[in-house]
């Protein structure tokens, strides 16, 4: 007979406490980002698909096309295309195209490149509606920004 | 206009009025709901539509009332039918017997609450309807359940309220709310005020007793097979009952429209039942975003073992002081 009521007491007092708890959270701050309208900050590590470094000398990218990139890319998602000009036989970058649908993300490519040519973007809002909307051309994408 | 007796355009202004009302107040309810659900859990809720999402109810209501009605196979469809119809109607009709305020009052009928209680039952009913004739099983254990459910609980609920009409000598809910001039039956009531609005909670099937709706269960329980304004039906008469328990709470324990004096308090007096019948009404909606829903045996444990005796015993006490 009195555990009937001790668990009666202990039940409405566990029930109060429940109540406090939850008036108290609906004066707090709320905690939630609003999405399109608020953005959170993206960390600096966070790797995005692959953009180039600009050049301050030339504004344009660091790329010397060594292909170290494509060698060391396990998903083989690097496609370049250059072309041979002057005397020295230098190598001229036309594209440089990065299959995302493919990309693991992991990183050997950024690794590989020795002169901080290429890097991780902080873009995560993608979306498209074929698989050629994720075929990245670094070149044309460094030019817009 | 000599033709319409004044009574006839009476009772018509005052069931426009009381309509009006129940629409309206399903609507604030709603986006109060959703606000303070939003609150609660530290997110700010709906936002979109209207300056903080006031109009969501509206445009949601017009959505509602844009869908096509769904019939599944193999129902039964005049019940079908009729289920919504039945879960609605009672909850306004009842609104009738509700003082507003002292002159704010369609018919004050001398049973006023044994009307409410009646029509309030049929809401089982309508339940019961909906889930049979949907031919589907999660309806049929939610209207079951509903079933079960409901009857528990109607018996502390009324030993509650039988209580309250020891002390008035009447049915009328006027006569109830004058009783309280001197002191609010809160005071004098505390174990009956408690019987009755944990045992009304299970009677509008809100939760933490919203065991015939259980979404993780029963995906919608009795309206799983409901859409459009059929679904709208069950929802607006769901709000209607739960402002209905607020103002039997209100006119039964806490004084009706008595408050502080304000100018025209035949009238105005509507400013105090209303707040209070909100403030109880929030405090429905406090406790669904606080408790998690009980499970079935621990439902009717809590009304058999713990609700019938108390509420007995508080009958017996308040029998027994009334008597001496």
């Amino acid at each position: 007979m009195i555990k009937y009521f001790k668990d009666i007491f202990l039940g409405a007092q566990s029930l109060l406490v429940g109540l406090w708890v939850t008036i108290g959270y609906m004066f707090k701050p709320i905690v939630t980002v609003q999405y399109p309208r608020e953005k959170n900050k993206i960390p600096p590590a966070y790797r995005g698909h692959l953009e180039f470094t600009r050049d301050p000398e030339t504004g344009g990218s660091r790329c010397v096309v060594c292909l170290r990139c494509v060698q060391s890319c396990p998903s083989k998602c690097i496609s370049i295309d250059w072309e041979i000009k002057g005397e020295k036989r230098k190598r001229i970058l036309k594209s440089y195209v990065q299959d995302f649908t493919r990309c693991s993300q992991c990183g050997l490519c950024v690794e590989a490149c020795e002169l901080g040519a290429i890097r991780f973007s902080n873009e995560y809002e993608l979306v498209g509606f074929a698989k050629e909307d994720f075929y990245f051309n670094l070149v044309k994408m460094l030019e817009k920004r | 206009m000599a033709l319409l007796p004044p009574e006839f355009i009476r009772i018509l202004i005052s069931s426009v009025l009381i309509v009006s009302f129940v629409f309206l107040n399903a609507m604030i309810l709603v986006y109060i709901e959703r606000k303070v659900a939003g609150h609660i859990q530290r997110r700010p809720g709906p936002m979109e539509v209207g300056p903080h999402g006031i109009l969501q109810t509206l445009i949601d209501g017009l959505k509602l009332m844009g869908k096509q009605i769904i019939f599944p196979d193999n129902i039964d469809k005049p019940l079908f039918c009729i289920a919504p119809l039945l879960a609605f109607v009672p909850a306004v009709v009842a609104f009738v017997v509700i003082p507003f305020s002292p002159k704010l009052q369609a018919v004050d009928l001398d049973m006023g609450i044994i009307f409410i209680l009646a029509l309030a039952s049929l809401n089982v009913l309508a339940i019961l309807l909906a889930g049979w004739s949907s031919n589907n099983k999660y309806s049929l254990i939610g209207a079951m359940r509903s079933v079960a459910q409901n009857i528990a609980y109607e018996i502390p609920m009324l030993l509650s309220l039988l209580a309250v009409l020891f002390m008035t000598n009447s049915l009328s809910m006027k006569s109830i709310v004058e009783a309280q001039k001197p002191l609010w039956f809160i005071v004098v009531q505390p174990v009956a005020f408690l019987i009755y609005f944990i045992a009304s909670l299970a009677e509008t099937n809100r939760a933490p007793f919203d065991l015939p709706e259980a979404e993780s269960e029963l995906t919608a329980g009795f309206h799983t097979e409901y859409g459009g304004m059929a679904y709208g039906l069950f929802y607006l008469g769901e709000y209607a009952n739960m402002v209905m328990v607020g103002a039997i709470t209100t006119t039964f324990f806490l004084g009706g429209w008595s408050g502080p004096p304000l100018p025209y308090m035949e009238y105005s007096g509507a400013f105090w039942f209303l707040a209070k019948v909100y403030f109880i009404v929030f405090s429905m909606i406090w406790f669904r975003w606080t408790f998690p829903r009980v499970r079935f045996d621990q439902l009717m444990n809590f009304c058999w073992k713990i609700m019938v005796p108390f509420g007995l015993v508080n009958l017996m006490i308040t029998a027994l002081v009334l008597k001496i």
